[in-house]
């Protein structure tokens, strides 16, 4: 990457990222906000190639834009009911919840403006072998436990949207 | 031997368990088991007694020996056994009076489906008053003194299908219990002031001791475990209510176990008394006051082992006096002489129940033509009661009658002669009312088995011989055995000896006129003393004292205690549980149901926790 | 230049942004995609964290990747949870699945 251009490329990706994340929450149909919802998620991917982990960017088109993102459109698809203009409405606690958020994120934001960092210089490189290295070694058993989540889910997803066929 | 008189309370102990756990089922197994195992004891105990004699082991210079029983931070408890010429006149006497009724229990028990639940009860209660009695200090003493009563409510309770027996077991279990409870406070009293247990370090730690009232309080509290025990006034209830259970369970109890347990107390640490005048004072005059009290009511009972029963709580009157007149000599020889030929009494009268299946008096009569040895054995043992030179009684009350005089207590030693006479007159009531004159049995009486009579002869030749023992000509006698500080040998007071025989003699011949010859009417002195009669009859009202202040004392404040723990403690508690429901049943509305309610109450909780947090950081309070 | 703090500033912004949406929306479907905005956000924290303060380790990385794998199983049994509930009830709404109430 550029050392010059990575403010643009930062302050671009951010901007479609910030405002598409609105529009996932503020569209008023279900399947807009999930279109957008694929755009935050390609934005995201953009991101994680500007801090130069170009493993997880591949990842997170590869489950979030890819996988995620194509079930959540099938289940809207499988729970439509009604208008699909008006399926994606706010309930009572939008506003209080605004206030919240927005406090929270005051808060978020002043802590961060007031935690010092040590930034460690670095110049770029790959983390496609690093990672699979640690992977395999110090991490091999969390690798494990993730897969078995992941098979749990799989057999837990299909059982609850299935229904367990009752004997007799 | 000395080093194996552990064993002697482990025997018997170890009968119990084969025949609870294994011989059960065979009855004569299980006797066997039981005379074997206390046959043994008795054969250490002897060895001991010899040894005792001819290694010159006195009073003051005992054998001991102990292991750790059990340590917490503070408290060091060693279970010990201490040897001197007191616990090896008692474990002499224990054992032989345990073993005899172990053998006349076989007859007297025979066929009764509890017989080897009663010999494994048997071996217990030997047990446990041996264990009492080898004890070198309070807290193992207390252990098997608790045993002993555990073993008393077993035993009195052993035909537990029969109310008024369970009644009795509940009556000796509670009363002893009180006693108890003042016996506990005493021994901790003691440990709190002085640091142990062991007789021989508080006897030292006595000596040089100022505060005579802390002495006083404690041996009162630790005189209260033998009132219960030792069955004296006003704790004596128990006692004559303990005749429910088997007869020779009486025997054991009253002559040779549990009552003499006090009695061995008060004579183990005499130097505690000894230390605190006022209290060895209190010891004196209750022993007498239970001494006419109990020997009053005796002239009118009917039931034969009750008149035995309060014959008992006399005689423990007299040693417990003799005690507090300060000759523990003269206390524990009355208790040797005693367990003999109380034994022997109950015994006998056991034999004649045995054969009349009655308890009253009324209902026997002319027994000498059938059961010749029963009734001559029973006479020599009520002439030993009564003090006819020279079987034992004679010797071992006239040592009281002496020692009191002595002592300077003149009232005490009328009260003795008063009782002497009174218990020649009972004693030979009771012999004339039910052994001899006219035959009022209602079965066909036969005199009872040999393993039934051969205790008897056994005891009678005790009962005739021990006296001599502690007469006052013998020298190297029981005087010199068993004494306090030093040997007290006495001389032979005759004009006291004479008194107290024509007193015996004339119970007797009074005895004699009014139920033997009938000259004197008993029926026309019943009618003329009528309220008196009612009055000894009822043993002085006193179970109905008791029953009404627990019915109307206790009970109320009972049932105040039961109003505030209902009222006051539930109150509390329920007051806590509903006042907490019904903010539940408010507080529940606040649970919507609703996840995004949940979750935004979070973050908001969430946001506030981390200003708190955060303010350093976020330059709020510096 | 670009440093540490405009990462987690998006970071915050990107959180702040999914938690309204978890928040505040009707239909199951468009809280789960708040919730998959907040995990986005985090993930851009590990990940600065990680090139930033530590450029030689990639813990951050690999916690990354474990977020997204919870994520993955998350969504499915998620979605399958929606689309059971939708079956049986009706609805994909929320606040008219609150039989967790008293």
């Amino acid at each position: 990457m550029n050392g010059t251009l990575e403010p643009l490329f930062f302050w671009l990706i951010s901007a479609v990222i910030v405002l598409s994340a609105l529009a996932v929450v503020f569209m008023k149909n279900i399947v807009h906000s999930a279109l957008f919802l694929i755009v935050t998620f390609v934005g995201m991917a953009g991101i994680y190639a500007l801090l130069q982990a170009d493993f997880i960017a591949a990842v997170q088109i590869l489950v979030y834009a890819g996988a995620i993102a194509i079930l959540i459109v099938f289940a809207v698809m499988l729970t439509r009911r009604g208008d699909i203009r008006a399926s994606n409405p706010f309930n009572g606690y939008a506003i209080i919840a605004s206030l919240a958020c927005l406090a929270f994120l005051v808060v978020t934001v002043s802590m961060i403006f007031n935690s010092g960092f040590e930034i460690v210089e670095s110049v770029g490189k790959s983390v496609v072998e690093p990672l699979a290295i640690a992977m395999m070694g110090d991490f091999v058993i969390s690798f494990e436990v993730a897969a078995l989540l992941l098979l749990e889910a799989l057999v837990g997803a299909i059982i609850l949207a299935r229904g367990v066929k009752k004997e007799q | 031997m000395i080093e194996l008189a552990w064993l002697i309370p482990v025997l018997p102990a170890l009968g119990f368990v084969i025949i609870a756990l294994a011989t059960k089922r065979f009855k004569l197994l299980s006797a066997l088991v039981a005379i074997a195992a206390m046959a043994t004891s008795l054969v250490i105990s002897l060895g001991i007694f010899f040894e005792v004699l001819q290694m010159g082991i006195t009073m003051e210079n005992p054998v001991e020996y102990s292991v750790r029983w059990m340590s917490v931070p503070g408290i060091e408890i060693n279970a010990g056994i201490l040897i001197d010429p007191l616990t090896a006149v008692m474990l002499l006497v224990v054992c032989i009076v345990a073993l005899l009724v172990e053998i006349y229990s076989m007859g007297y028990m025979e066929g009764d489906p509890g017989f080897s639940r009663f010999y494994s009860y048997l071996s217990l209660f030997a047990s446990s008053m041996l264990g009492l009695v080898v004890a070198n200090n309070y807290f193992q003493m207390f252990f098997f003194w608790e045993l002993v009563g555990l073993c008393s409510y077993l035993l009195i309770g052993f035909y537990f299908g029969r109310k008024s027996a369970a009644d009795a077991n509940k009556k000796a279990f509670i009363t002893n219990r009180v006693a108890d409870f003042g016996f506990m406070l005493g021994i901790f009293f003691l440990f709190y002031q002085f640091g142990t247990f062991n007789f021989g370090e508080l006897a030292e730690a006595f000596h040089g001791y100022e505060n005579i009232a802390f002495l006083t309080m404690a041996a009162i509290l630790v005189f209260i475990g033998p009132i219960g025990k030792s069955a004296q006034f006003p704790l004596h209830v128990w006692l004559p209510d303990a005749m429910e259970g088997p007869t020779p369970v009486s025997a054991l109890i009253h002559a040779a176990t549990m009552v003499a347990a006090g009695v061995y107390l008060l004579a183990r640490q005499f130097v505690l008394f000894h230390a605190a005048p006022v209290s060895l004072l209190t010891i004196a005059y209750v022993g007498g006051f239970t001494s006419i009290f109990a020997a009053t009511i005796a002239v009118v009972q009917d039931d034969i082992k009750r008149i035995l029963a309060f014959s008992t709580l006399s005689q423990l009157g007299y040693m417990v006096m003799a005690v507090g007149v300060g000759s523990i000599t003269a206390g524990m020889f009355h208790l040797t002489t005693h367990a003999f030929f109380k034994a022997l009494l109950f015994l006998g009268a056991g034999s004649a129940i045995h054969a009349v299946h009655s308890n009253s008096i009324w209902k026997m009569g002319a027994l000498v033509k059938k059961m010749k040895v029963t009734t001559w054995t029973f006479v020599i043992g009520a002439l030993a009661l009564a003090g006819i030179p020279p079987f034992a009684g004679f010797w071992s009350k006239d040592e009281i009658l002496l020692a009191t005089k002595e002592a300077g207590f003149t009232g005490l030693y009328i009260i003795g002669s008063i009782v002497a006479f009174l218990t020649a007159f009972y004693m030979f009531r009771l012999i004339f009312v039910a052994f001899f004159g006219e035959d009022r049995t209602e079965h066909e009486p036969h005199e009872s088995p040999l393993c039934m009579t051969v205790p008897l002869i056994i005891l009678a030749v005790f009962s005739i011989f021990i006296g001599f023992w502690g007469a006052p000509f013998v020298e190297h006698g029981f005087a010199s055995l068993v004494y306090f500080e030093h040997p007290h040998h006495v001389t032979p007071d005759y004009m006291l000896m004479f008194t107290s025989t024509l007193l015996a003699i004339a119970g007797i011949v009074l005895a004699w006129l009014v139920y033997g010859k009938k000259v004197i009417s008993a029926e026309k002195i019943k009618n003329r003393f009528q309220p008196i009669h009612n009055i000894l009859y009822n043993k002085y009202y006193i179970d109905e004292i008791y029953q009404w202040i627990f019915d109307n004392i206790v009970l109320t404040i009972a049932s105040m205690f039961k109003w505030h723990d209902r009222n006051v403690v539930d109150g509390t508690a329920h007051g806590i549980s509903d006042s907490i429901r019904a903010a539940g049943a408010r507080l529940r509305f606040i649970h919507t149901g609703s996840l995004q309610n949940y979750a935004l109450v979070i973050f908001i909780a969430i946001v506030l926790i981390v200003l708190w947090m955060g303010m350093p950081v976020l330059g709020g309070i510096q | 230049m670009i440093t540490i703090y405009h990462y987690l500033l998006l970071g915050a912004v990107l959180f702040s942004i999914g938690l309204y949406g978890a928040v505040s929306k009707k239909n199951a479907i468009a809280v789960l995609m708040g919730i998959e905005l907040m995990l986005n956000s985090v993930n851009i924290n590990l990940v600065a964290f990680n090139r930033f303060l530590t450029p030689d380790a990639v813990t951050g990385f690999i916690f990354t990747i474990f977020v997204i794998v919870v994520a993955a199983a998350e969504v499915a049994v998620a979605l399958a949870l929606v689309v059971k509930v939708y079956r049986e009830r009706l609805t994909s709404n929320v606040d008219e699945i609150d039989w967790l109430k008293w």
